[in-house]
């Protein structure tokens, strides 16, 4: 599969400039499937990102209530059902993966489907778009306002369109924050200025981004900042489907006329009649004609534009569509079109989203509700006491999970006559030091082992079992207790 | 781009050379990157900038102060005081609590060994070691063997007021006299009275060890001050001399020396130069090290 690219047609010449400057594109409004398609996906996705924050999810009192929070001065995140500590952020590497292979299935599928409907870059830009149409018109009324010089009119219209992208970025960055601190709360302090300046910041920042990427840079980003369309292009295939011009229908292109002559008299004539309506709607200004484009999104608002203008002529529509290499050759060849959504890498990407998924699902429901771990006194390694015995201090650290405060023992396990002392510790229980830790806290305590001192080369294994004297579960954590001859 | 160069035509033309020659090679002038540019005249701008805002140029017998007179040491102080008033309100608490209270209480336990751990660490750690492990002549403070005493009092008093330190007035004080040095006993007798320190805690002595006399010189000399079976005294701080940690160490040459020179260790009064909250902390942090009684 060839890639090249529409914008600079000097590009393969040698002593063409290193340098292009960027053509200003004014996407034409369209009306179809497509457009419908990427209408009702733009609603539902920029639903959920304003609506989401303010979702509440009950998990009891010492929790927040919010369904979707990343709380970074307590060092938490919440998904609804699912709470994270810091340390299980490999949660995270699973999500992250899910995402890849969910973008490669659908690569996989129909190209670059995520561009065309989905990213958010496209996303915003569609609506930033919708409102520069909604002001300033359409394509033609565009190009020409701006080949006029700057008069009250026009600086009108701009005034009143960038206001309005400002405030559609600004609101975009306004929610952003609201994922990370109880959303009605933030919203009311970001109202009385009460908020703190990280709040302000961010939503600083993202109005600033939104704007510029999605007013200013459009294409752009796509084009030269996003790595995506180089990986798809050297990882796409001839079964999947991308918006195609069918060169084997459409040429030799001529004017309507022309061809409607060639047509009686029996010489070939393509159904393209080249009226150029597949460039003028095209979000990235990609002429479709050429094949496979780099700048491509695959939205299809062109094979919206193109059947419009078949219905109008009269001739068969989906002169572009989304189609496969392997169809147009088979079409070329005279044989029949084949479609193949189960291919070796269909599977293996559909393999990979389970097996993950049901690794993620397994971690999450055997969570365990509380952790256990042990640090053995780098210096002194060992204390010899009056009586002979030798003592080791360990700093042990534990994190409950749970959203009430409970009651643990320690029992250390590995050595003849171990006395073991917490620090600060409550009072015993069975025999065994105890220490509450609070709902949803972590603890950490000295722990000390005294022992005699048994002339052992190697340090004793310990065992520090942790256990939750009311329902019984343990964790265990593992060390060594060390005296002056097994001081490796 | 207008104003570019159009590199269709001979370079040498669009941009022309710098006029150097090497051997027929000569360097074109291609201006530079716009941005580059921009982002140097920025940069040229930005140190103008300092130069106003903050102390930049030297003079003869001061400097330029800059717009807002800011200095790196008043930076410091500032920072400081905004630690002080971040721990204010648990300082507060330390200074309101007694000893017995903070270690039992979680939240003043936790901040008291952190906030001891730092003092300690600028503080003791010079003699005491860094894990306070102790290093020969000074104490371990890890294990349970206590020259003054380890109970939270008996630290913090030790703390306040240091060991024999001329400048505070209630400092722990008492001194072994040097019986060597100062001709109190003969050699032989030091010698014997060694060995009878080390069969004290069941140290093995070498067999023609006079320990009759060693018992005798002992009992008339040592024993008031470290007990009749050496089992120290804390109030005058002798140490113990039947267990199994030894200050200087257990070796006969090491005792001979500590009997002929005698003396003792010095500790700063603490509370003449840190607050008192602190030492409260580090009274705290000591007796959680795991020798705490």
């Amino acid at each position: 599969m060839s890639v090249t690219s529409s914008f600079d047609p000097h590009l393969d010449e040698p002593e063409a400039p290193l340098y292009a400057a960027r053509k200003k594109i004014y996407p034409q409004g369209v009306s179809g499937i497509f457009r419908r398609t990427k209408t009702v996906l733009l609603i539902i996705t920029l639903s959920i990102y304003y609506f989401l924050p303010f979702i509440r999810w009950d998990r009891g009192p010492n929790a927040p209530n919010q369904a979707i929070l990343i709380d970074i001065p307590h060092r938490r995140a919440y998904f609804f059902f699912i709470e994270i500590w810091p340390q299980e952020v490999y949660y995270l590497t699973g999500l992250l993966i899910l995402a890849a292979m969910a973008l490669f299935l659908m690569n996989a599928m129909a190209g670059r489907v995520w561009c065309g409907y989905l990213c958010p870059q496209t996303v915003w830009t569609d609506l930033f778009l919708a409102v520069e149409r909604l002001i300033e018109g359409d394509r033609r009324t565009r190009i020409n306002r701006d080949a006029e010089p700057m008069n009250i009119e026009k600086f009108s219209y701009k005034l009143l369109k960038h206001a309005l992208w400002l405030l559609i970025a600004w609101w975009t960055g306004g929610v952003w924050v609201l994922y990370f601190a109880d959303a009605p709360t933030l919203v009311r302090d970001l109202i009385w200025f009460e908020a703190g300046p990280v709040a302000y910041i961010s939503i600083m920042t993202l109005t600033f981004t939104t704007y510029v990427f999605a007013g200013l840079m459009r294409e752009q980003v796509c084009l030269y900042m996003c790595p995506w369309p180089r990986i798809q292009a050297a990882m796409t295939d001839e079964y999947a489907l991308n918006v195609t011009y069918r060169v084997d229908r459409g040429e030799p292109r001529m004017s309507f006329k022309k061809a409607t002559q060639a047509r009686l008299v029996g010489e070939p004539a393509g159904d393209c009649i080249d009226c150029q309506q597949c460039v003028a709607v095209c979000p990235t200004g990609v002429d479709i004609r050429h094949g496979a484009d780099l700048g491509c999104i695959q939205c299809g608002l062109c094979i919206d534009a193109c059947d419009e203008v078949m219905e109008k002529i009269g001739r068969p529509t989906r002169l572009i569509a989304y189609d496969t290499e392997v169809n147009i050759k088979r079409r070329k060849d005279g044989l029949q079109e084949i479609f193949r959504p189960i291919r070796p890498r269909t599977v293996l990407y559909i393999a990979i989203i389970i097996a993950v998924s049901v690794v993620m699902l397994y971690a999450l429901l055997t969570r365990a509700p509380f952790t256990v771990s042990v640090i053995h006194d780098r210096n002194p390694i060992f204390v010899k006491l009056s009586d002979g015995h030798i003592r080791n201090a360990y700093t042990v650290r534990i994190a409950n999970m749970l959203p009430t405060e409970r009651l643990f023992t320690l029992e250390v396990d590995g050595l003849h006559d171990a006395h073991v002392e917490i620090i600060g510790g409550e009072p015993l229980i069975k025999g065994r030091p105890s220490i509450s830790v609070g709902p949803d806290q972590t603890r950490e305590m000295r722990v000390t082992v005294r022992a005699i001192d048994e002339d052992e080369d190697e340090p004793a294994h310990l065992e520090f079992i942790i256990r939750d004297e009311v329902d019984g579960t343990t964790a265990v954590a593992r060390d060594y207790f060390r005296t002056p001859h097994s001081v490796h | 781009m207008t104003n570019r160069p159009d590199t269709n035509l001979d370079p040498r033309k669009a941009v022309g050379t710098t006029g150097h020659d090497w051997d027929g090679i000569e360097e074109l002038n291609t201006p530079l990157p716009r941005w580059w540019l921009w982002t140097f005249y920025a940069t040229i701008l930005w140190a103008l900038a300092y130069w106003v805002v903050y102390p930049a140029i030297p003079l003869a017998t001061s400097f330029t102060k800059g717009m807002f007179g800011w200095t790196s040491r008043e930076q410091v102080v500032q920072d400081l005081d905004g630690l002080k008033t971040l721990r204010g309100p648990m300082t507060a608490k330390i200074e309101a609590a007694s000893l017995q209270d903070i270690a039992k209480t979680p939240e003043l336990l936790s901040f008291a060994r952190a906030q001891g751990a730092a003092a300690f660490a600028v503080n003791c750690s010079p003699c005491h070691g860094a894990g306070a492990q102790g290093f020969k002549g000074y104490p371990n403070l890890n294990d349970d063997d206590w020259l003054w005493g380890g109970s939270l009092d008996a630290i913090h008093t030790t703390l306040q007021h240091g060991i024999r330190w001329d400048a505070d007035k209630d400092t722990r004080a008492s001194m072994m006299p040097a019986f060597g040095r100062d001709g109190i006993l003969k050699p032989n007798e030091i010698s014997a009275v060694a060995d009878y320190v080390r069969t004290l805690s069941a140290l093995p002595v070498e067999k023609d060890a006079d320990l009759k006399l060693g018992q005798k010189v002992f009992t008339e000399n040592c024993a008031a001050c470290h007990g009749e079976k050496g089992e120290g005294i804390q109030d005058v701080g002798a140490p113990k001399l039947n267990d199994k940690v030894w200050l200087y160490g257990p070796e006969k040459v090491t005792i001979m020396e500590r009997i002929t020179l005698g003396g003792g260790g010095q500790m700063p009064a603490w509370s003449q130069r840190l607050d008192s909250p602190t030492i409260k902390s580090l009274a705290v942090y000591v007796h959680t090290l795991g020798g705490g009684q």
